[in-house]
């Protein structure tokens, strides 16, 4: 399968007032692909995903989405266009079921026509994306729970679904893993190993080990800026990295 | 909505349409034909702030301007139909809804707040100090509409039977509204806009939309006081009724449509009896006093609005827990199925 | 206009500016801090004004009168007032959802005004204004200006830098200015809180009182004055930026001028000035002038 760049961030750069919180950062992100971002706290990797999502304007750089230049574009048109994210806290709706969460999600994707006499548990668009989102997430026995009750690691797992339910080409995962035991951590990168094929995935983590299994390549960042990247090898051997981040940290 | 509940309003709706033919005298007639037009102007604003999580303190304006479109468009050669002089008057609502919700959606919390009230304060003193409303004074409906030949507005329980009807016709239409596609992004909207935006909603137009439909669902509450009082003041369009139909649906419960039914009756019924002299005599004068005791009791034991009571009743009979704990556990399964 | 003219506007304006500064700070302050919407905020104000009214009397009576003894009277009560209804009633509400703060404070002002009601009953009264101050002061050979209303302009001036005073030089300003930035940091620096609220609630309190008390004199006291003041200062404090004291001062003084010079210039539509030009600022600036933190 052909390695097509589905996303380009090209010198992206914010800056709060004096501070530079991502200094001219440049990123691409590959189809069949896993590209992690690690750095310490505060070296700007969340910044970075609401940057090329859109969440956070861009003090300055472009992004590029599925060949597109996208830098002008609100944060729900790139979403629409198939830049799916998950964020760092849970943001499920804790009063919705597991089911209408995905649904809500799936339904992002066909706004046209409100038809607000029809019941949304009744249109077959967004509740067909939203069954095989959950699906593919593990959440089918879960479906009627509701989102606010189920255990933690579901909770990551439902996040990624809502994601996966809008349809997304790029997935930008921030902390998918934070929390979880090591039984939900394997069944959330084999997750991350079956989605890889179709999609090119940006994934921020803290953890190592889970990163140097599941990455094709890493980014190291440090105070916004990147000071070292590489497959998985070249990283784990880089004295630079090692000084700046793994051999201190650890 | 689950089954109990759909049977308690439905119920509701079924007692309200036998009320005057068991026992409702005029004065009965009058009162509860008053509380389900405000009831509707609580419905609307319940779409606002319970569905989408916009506090609006403006809604009297919508539900003012309501009701002098009603009486401007009637003119003064004869009775107009009820047919074209409602929606006439919801689409003037709903216009300056528009306006007004292009605008103050820019701002966000306690600034939207102050937005809407200043709109809606805006057209009070508009209808206050100039000749198009009649001043301080307001202006007289010359002639009340018809529906056809025989029904006539000026017969209180023609207005009542309406009155109810309009009601149900608006629950309806809200509860279908809310479990649509449109009303699930607004449930969403209220709890995480940014996760929605996130997701690929652009949410600007929901809730512009939610504003519209909400300032001509107040318009058309607003219209129909018109044509029950026959008489419209600038009071309608104060920032004091702008609060009583927030109490209203605070008290109720918010995030239930039933809890704006439940809050419209609840302080209007309050206050009635507080007003009462056969009970209260000479007292009954101050019955804001007894309005103000009950409405802090009711924060302070009903977290969740009248809605919640049935909950807390239960709790309480088995005995479980302290009081705080038990309240604060209440408020985090806010917001639950509607 | 004449110059004249003009400038008794002017001092009309920055009088009722700085006397709806002294009721919005405590307003936005105890916004910002505590993160409570206090609508019974016009009521401390109609408070201040009717202690003025009821308090003369029974002050001559005890120590022989004057109107500056009885301001001291009232301040004094109000203080103690504000700091008991905090722990009676306030207090209970930080934890609380905001709009059930709104219902709460809501019924607080109805049992304020019908407690006015049953006390002083539903009349128009007028304060008198002190002997000291009656006079007037010539501007040119025919225009006067009543010199009490430059006494309320002076005192509440004063007051206006005391208050810059505390908040910039002492510790108590500091953890005002902390608390008002970002409430989570003053809890963690192991401030008392709750003494932390219970000051600025009893201050916020007797300010409000103590502008209705001076203003008593001119505005005379009536039942709905508190509704007034309530919504023109939420006003201030939400085109100052919730929580400013700086954005509570500009916006307060714009008010003032646009208010007055409202009734001058556009006597036909002086009630809108004020909202038109709040509608017009959060537009142009959706978080207010001087967004605090």
């Amino acid at each position: 399968m052909a390695n097509d760049v589905l996303l380009r961030g090209k010198d992206i750069t914010r800056r709060w007032g004096g501070l530079v919180a991502v200094n001219k950062v440049s990123i691409e992100l590959e189809r069949n692909c896993v590209h992690a971002v690690i750095g310490t706290n505060g070296a700007g990797k969340s910044t970075l995903i609401n940057l090329l999502s859109g969440e956070i304007p861009l003090s300055d750089g472009s992004v590029e989405l599925l060949g597109k230049d996208v830098t002008g574009w609100t944060q729900p048109k790139r979403a629409r266009a198939g830049l799916g994210r998950s964020y760092q806290r849970n943001t499920i709706f804790p009063s919705f079921s597991v089911f209408e969460n995905c649904r809500l999600a799936a339904q992002a994707k066909h706004q046209k026509g409100w038809a607000w006499w029809e019941r949304a548990d009744r249109c077959s668009v967004s509740t067909d994306s939203a069954r095989d989102a959950a699906h593919r997430a593990g959440l089918d026995k879960l479906m009627d729970r509701t989102a606010g009750m189920i255990s933690h690691g579901q909770k990551r797992q439902l996040e990624i679904a809502m994601c996966l339910a809008t349809d997304p080409k790029v997935l930008l995962l921030d902390e998918p893993l934070a929390g979880m035991g090591a039984e939900e951590t394997e069944r959330m990168l084999a997750m991350l190993d079956e989605l890889r094929p179709d999609h090119a995935i940006l994934l921020v983590e803290h953890d190592m080990d889970a990163v140097f299994r599941v990455a094709n390549q890493i980014t190291v960042m440090v105070n916004g800026t990147v000071i070292a990247r590489g497959d998985p090898d070249f990283i784990r051997n880089s004295p630079e990295v090692r000084v700046a981040y793994l051999g201190e940290g650890h | 909505m689950d089954k109990s509940k759909g049977i308690f309003v439905a119920l509701v709706f079924m007692a309200l349409a036998l009320y005057p033919f068991v026992g409702g005298g005029g004065y009965g007639i009058d009162i509860v034909t008053k509380i389900m037009i405000y009831a509707i102007l609580a419905l609307s604003l319940e779409l606002l702030v319970g569905t989408t999580g916009l506090v609006c303190f403006g809604q009297a304006a919508f539900f003012g301007i309501g009701a002098y479109a009603a009486v401007l468009f009637s003119g003064e050669q004869g009775a107009a139909s009820i047919l074209w002089l409602l929606p006439a008057s919801m689409l003037a609502a709903a216009v300056y809804a528009l306006a007004v919700g292009a605008l103050s959606l820019r701002t966000r919390g306690v600034y939207f707040i102050m937005v809407t009230l200043a709109f809606a304060q805006m057209a009070y003193f508009v209808v206050h100090d100039t000749p198009l409303g009649g001043g301080t004074d307001g202006i007289y409906l010359y002639f009340r509409p018809t529906l056809g030949e025989k029904l006539k507005f000026d017969e209180p329980l023609v207005m009542y039977l309406f009155s109810l009807g309009t009601l149900v016709f608006v629950f309806g239409f809200l509860t279908v509204l809310l479990n649509s596609r449109f009303g699930r992004a607004l449930a969403g909207i209220r709890v995480n806009e940014q996760r929605m935006r996130g997701t690929g909603f652009t949410t600007y137009p929901y809730k512009l939309a939610a504003f519209v439909i909400s300032g001509g669902l107040a318009g058309l509450g607003g219209a129909l006081f018109a044509i029950k009082d026959g008489f419209v003041n600038p009071e309608l369009m104060s920032w004091h009724l702008s609060g009583a139909a927030l109490m209203m649906i605070i008290l109720g419960g918010l995030g239930h449509l039933r809890g704006a039914l439940i809050g419209a009756f609840a302080f209007l019924l309050l206050q009635e009896f507080f007003k009462a002299e056969a009970i209260f005599g000479e007292f009954a004068k101050h019955w804001h006093l007894g309005m103000g005791i009950v409405i802090i009791a009711a924060v302070a034991v009903l977290p969740r609005g009248l809605v919640g009571l049935p909950e807390v009743l239960r709790k309480r009979l088995a005995g479980s827990g302290g009081g705080e704990s038990r309240i604060g556990g209440l408020k985090s399964a806010q917001g639950g199925a509607k | 206009m004449d110059l004249t003219t003009f400038l008794i506007q002017c001092l009309n304006a920055f009088q009722y500016g700085l006397l709806l500064f002294l009721v919005a700070s405590g307003l936005t302050l105890i916004f910002g801090i505590m993160g409570v919407i206090n609508l019974a905020h016009g009521s401390f104000y109609m408070i201040g004004a009717y202690l003025a009214y009821a308090l003369a009397p029974v002050v001559a009576s005890a120590i022989g009168g004057g109107f500056f003894a009885t301001l001291l009277v009232g301040v004094v009560l109000s203080v103690v007032f504000g700091y008991l209804l905090e722990w009676a009633f306030y207090s209970y509400l930080y934890e609380r959802d905001h709009l059930q703060q709104v219902l709460m404070t809501y019924g607080l002002i109805l049992v304020f005004e019908e407690l006015r009601s049953l006390l002083v009953g539903d009349n128009v009264y007028s304060v008198e204004i002190p002997q000291v101050l009656a006079g007037s002061i010539p501007l040119s050979e025919v225009m006067t200006y009543p010199t009490y209303r430059l006494f309320v302009s002076a005192i509440c001036l004063v007051l206006v830098g005391a208050m810059f005073w505390v908040f910039a030089r002492t510790r108590l300003g500091m953890m005002i200015r902390a608390g008002a930035s970002n409430r989570e940091m003053v809890q963690s620096l192991g401030i008392d809180i709750s003494f932390l609220y219970r000051v600025v609630f009893a201050a916020g309190f007797a300010l409000a009182a103590f502008a209705g008390m001076v203003a008593a004199p001119v505005s005379t006291v009536y039942p709905g004055m508190g509704g007034e003041v309530l919504i023109i200062c939420f006003v201030v404090v939400v085109i100052g930026g919730i929580g400013s004291i700086q954005g509570a001062l500009v916006a307060a003084l714009l008010i003032g001028f646009v208010d007055t010079f409202g009734k001058v210039l556009v006597p036909g539509a002086a009630g809108v000035m004020v909202y038109l030009a709040m509608a017009l600022i959060l537009l142009w600036k959706p978080d207010g002038l001087f967004k605090a933190g």
